[in-house]
């Protein structure tokens, strides 16, 4: 299974920081015969001291992704403003990806109230006045996950993943696994999927089309249960083929968000959907009555709004 | 006269006859005493190897069966540990190595009368456990602390062979936990069992087995269960042991119904010599006061799975006075902290877990400010582990001037680079107080944003420092150099992610063979800088652990993604895995 921490590295950091330092240091031609060691006052041993953090720096304010990266825009059924629009921009709020509305023009107002710290590691972000302390240039951490830190030994880091403080009994439990509930309109069951393994929306969008593509080609006959009331087989399979599905969760803000909007590998997204300290911790949201029922986040394929689908039609997909 | 005084006493030891040195060398038990003991001369050294019985390894490439053999005929003891500490943190790849087989292998030969074998970070396999097994006529304890390797069927082997069994301890290893079967193969006539430890097993035991096990163990102090173990079965276990010392429950959760609470409330209170309890996975706090007829005798509590909350942990821990030790996630909160403060005041050990430790923000309201409270309160407080999102200076220096006292002082602030949340400035002069301060000091953990300055406070003050832990921290070599040039003490240096590389290693090369071993991982000290300490320094083993191929198919600036460099008598490993490499005297690369 592929361990998207470690591979999609975004922002282009090496796993190891200190080793590009090190890079960097070899090539001013250090010695490695003269072993011999300075021993000046501190701060004299410039190379050092100049690159061990502001190489990290430059590093994080060269990173722009827009999500249209991690999208294949291919298909049709993903709708998303279709520019790399999240810029990087540390200076300013400190936030590596900014809020987008769902139109891209930044004028709605719903989804600036989630300005959620992306990732567990990328704590700096919210505290902007550390990056000029001092001149010591504290290093916004690079990557979502540090390998062994904080440091916990996988048997409580296992134990604690199985037993979150408010346990829901339905999901699955363990480290690693991070599952979510999946519905569909019409659909007469819900699908769970472990989002951990997938590493891209392409690869969750083309599984969940799997999924779900049963209800619309008349095999719910073949499980013996009928659709429900009100959708009709080909109304499902217009939906489906007409690209009017979206893919939308509910965040810790009761917002309904888009998904697509975060990089895949921000894995900050599962926070906004399930807590981090437990997967399953999360809200679901009744299509119908829209109300909480339970604790579960859930996702939806839904239908789009007449606004959205006039915005399809006009904007990119790539 | 004084040139008789040399024959005189030369005289003297040849004169007292073996048995009674022997004698008198019984009563050393400390290792360190034991080895300058033979130390003093030839005769001495000889009878002391022959009178050996206990022989601790603190790593097992540092000597080989071999010679541990040959020098100790007659150890009745071994305690071995194997891989470096970062392991318990996935910086070891699998497969490293720490394997027990050729120990248990050549003790087998070698002491048909061995009784304890306690292994810590080491791969032991069932075959290994079957050996065990089938060794030793007299085996009495089997302690595995952090090993992995093996399975339920290796227990199956133990429980079915070793009549004389006292211990069986699995702390927190890596189990491959087939079934739960093998409790049932303890015979029903052995009935030695002192203490048992469980509690890393998933998997459900056969609870009659162990209902029939407690049952016919008088001498049972020590009982851990799994977290299988329901909470309604709890009182049968205890009213069959009532003599037991230390208890740790399975998950301590249940449908509130009364009966249930009294039971379990009416068994608890016959156990009249517990002190430790432990355990308390999913705990629904309506159950807690079913312990707190215990409390008042406690000494030791881990309640380092218990989900519950401050006020809950509070009316627990408030009435435990004579506690001793902790253990506890950050859901105390400050407030829980104050209350234990002020109800512990025996109170030595204080370790605190984070509940959620991958969230940037804090989820519960513990602050710096717990951890000086309990300085304050405090007086025998020598070791504390502290997990955190926040620190100061101030608060630092305050703990360090309420306890000079401190042995142990591990501090994870949860942010790597996290520097004075008041002044934002480096945790510089708060670590170089708790080293000022804490003339005892062994042990320190460092975290937080750290220059090289808190380097030269440690190297100058930690004058007894044993282990030190530091992780992205530092700015320069000379951060390095302080720590090697200074801490006379020190055993064992580990270190990740910080700035230091070739420079203050080679300078201080020397000092490498005056300990037991340093790490060092994503650091910046190259693969030529390795070579040349492995070529110079015969006595240590500078091991290589890259996983992106041969290091001769990069530069040799390049620097290693991780370093284990240790001494050892036994020369170079022969079971090194293909991610691993030495460099031989004649700086051949050795894989």
């Amino acid at each position: 299974m592929s361990m998207p921490f470690e591979e999609h590295d975004y922002i282009g950091l090496s796993e190891t920081p200190a080793m590009e330092n090190s890079e960097k240091l070899a090539s001013k031609g250090l010695n490695l015969k003269a072993t011999e060691l300075r021993l000046g006052l501190p701060g004299s041993e410039s190379p050092e001291r100049g690159n061990g953090l502001g190489v990290l720096k430059g590093f994080i304010s060269g990173a722009k992704r827009g999500f249209s990266d991690t999208i294949n825009g291919d298909s049709g059924k993903w709708v998303f403003t279709g520019n790399g629009g999240s810029d990087v921009d540390l200076g300013k709020n400190g936030a590596l990806f900014s809020p987008r509305s769902v139109n891209g023009s930044g004028s709605e107002g719903t989804s600036l109230k989630e300005v959620v710290p992306p990732s567990p590691k990328a704590v700096h972000e919210k505290k902007p006045q550390i990056s000029a302390v001092n001149g010591h240039g504290v290093a916004p951490a690079a990557k979502a996950q540090v390998v062994g830190w904080p440091p916990i030994r996988s048997f409580r880091k296992n134990s604690m993943a199985v037993n979150p403080p408010k346990s829901d009994e339905d999901a699955k439990l363990g480290s690693g696994c991070l599952y979510v509930k999946v519905s569909m309109d019409g659909a007469p069951y819900l699908r769970k999927v472990d989002l951990k393994t997938y590493s891209s929306y392409m690869e969750l969008s083309s599984a969940l089309e799997k999924m779900f593509s049963c209800f619309t080609i008349g095999q719910c006959g073949a499980h013996g249960v009928p659709l429900r009331d009100g959708m009709s087989e080909s109304r499902l399979m217009d939906l489906l083929h007409g690209s009017e599905y979206v893919l939308t969760y509910e965040d810790k803000d009761d917002d309904w968000m888009l998904v697509g909007d975060v990089p895949w590998e921000f894995k900050a997204t599962w926070d906004i959907v399930c807590d981090y300290s437990s997967c399953l911790q999360a809200y679901k949201l009744d299509l119908h009555k829209s109300t909480v029922i339970s604790g579960l986040h859930v996702w939806f394929l839904q239908p789009l709004e007449p606004w959205r689908r006039a915005e399809t039609a006009s904007s990119a997909t790539v | 006269y004084l040139s008789n005084t040399s024959t005189l006493s030369t005289k003297m030891a040849k004169s007292f006859p073996e048995e009674v040195l022997e004698h008198v060398f019984s009563f050393i038990t400390s290792d360190s005493d034991r080895n300058a003991v033979s130390l003093v001369c030839k005769s001495w050294y000889e009878i002391e190897r022959w009178c050996r019985k206990r022989v601790f390894v603190g790593n097992c490439y540092a000597v080989s069966p071999r010679i541990l053999t040959r020098r100790f005929p007659e150890v009745r003891s071994v305690e071995i540990k194997g891989k470096p500490h970062f392991a318990d943190f996935n910086l070891v790849p699998e497969g490293w190595g720490g394997c027990v087989y050729p120990w248990i292998s050549a003790m087998a030969g070698a002491y048909p009368w061995l009784e304890e074998i306690r292994l810590k970070r080491m791969v032991v396999s069932d075959e290994a456990l079957e050996l065990i097994s089938t060794s030793f006529c007299n085996f009495k304890v089997l302690v595995l602390s952090s090993c992995e390797g093996f399975s339920t069927d290796g227990l199956a082997s133990i429980a079915a062979n070793c009549r004389e069994l006292r211990v069986l301890d699995l702390r927190e290893s890596e189990v491959d936990d087939l079934s739960g079967h093998w409790l049932s193969h303890f015979p029903d006539t052995w009935t030695s069992l002192v203490s048992l430890n469980i509690a890393c097993l998933g998997s459900e035991v056969s609870f009659s087995a162990l209902e029939r096990l407690v049952a016919r163990s008088p001498n049972l102090r020590t009982l851990r269960l799994n977290r299988a173990v329901s909470l309604e079965k709890l009182h049968n276990l205890l009213c069959r042991a009532p003599q037991l010392v230390e208890f740790g429950t399975g998950a301590y959760s249940s449908e509130l119904r009364p009966d249930v609470f009294s039971n379990l409330a009416g068994a608890f209170s016959g156990c009249k010599q517990l002190k430790g309890l432990s355990g308390f996975w999913d705990v629904v706090p309506a159950y807690l006061p079913a312990i707190y007829l215990t409390c008042s005798g406690l000494t030791s509590l881990n309640l380092s799975y218990a989900t519950i909350q401050s006020p809950d942990l509070v009316k627990l821990v408030s009435q435990c006075h004579n506690l001793q030790r902790l253990w506890v996630l950050d859901y105390i909160e400050d407030i829980g902290l104050d209350a234990l403060a002020a109800s512990c005041k025996h109170l030595q050990e204080l370790r605190v877990f984070p509940s959620d430790p991958y969230v940037v923000d804090p989820n519960v309201s513990l602050t710096e400010r717990g951890l000086v409270a309990v300085s304050e309160g405090c007086p025998k407080l020598q070791s504390v582990l502290y997990f955190c999102r926040q620190m100061s200076n101030a608060a630092l220096v305050a703990i360090a001037r309420n306890r000079p006292n401190l042995v142990c002082f591990r501090l994870c602030i949860i942010e790597p680079r996290a520097p004075d949340y008041l002044t934002l400035e480096p945790l510089d002069a708060g670590f170089g107080a708790i080293v000022e301060h804490c003339k005892e000091l062994r042990r320190l953990s460092l975290s937080g944003l750290l220059t090289d300055r808190v380097f030269e406070y440690i190297g100058t003050r930690g004058r007894k420092l044993e282990m030190l832990s530091i992780a992205f921290a530092g700015e320069s070599d000379l951060g390095l150099h302080h720590v090697l040039s200074g801490c006379e003490s020190l055993r064992k240096l580990e270190i990740r992610d910080c700035p230091f590389g070739d420079k203050a290693l080679l300078a201080n090369a020397a000092k490498l063979e005056t300990m037991r071993s340093l790490w060092m991982s994503s650091c910046s000290v190259s693969f030529g800088a390795c070579k040349l300490l492995g070529q110079k320094l015969p006595r240590l083993n500078v091991e290589v652990i890259d996983e992106r191929g041969s290091p001769d198919s990069r530069p040799e600036s390049c620097p290693v993604e991780k370093l284990y460099i240790y001494r050892t008598v036994a020369g170079p490993r022969v079971d090194m895995p293909p991610f691993v490499w030495t460099i031989d005297e004649d700086a051949a690369l050795r894989v």
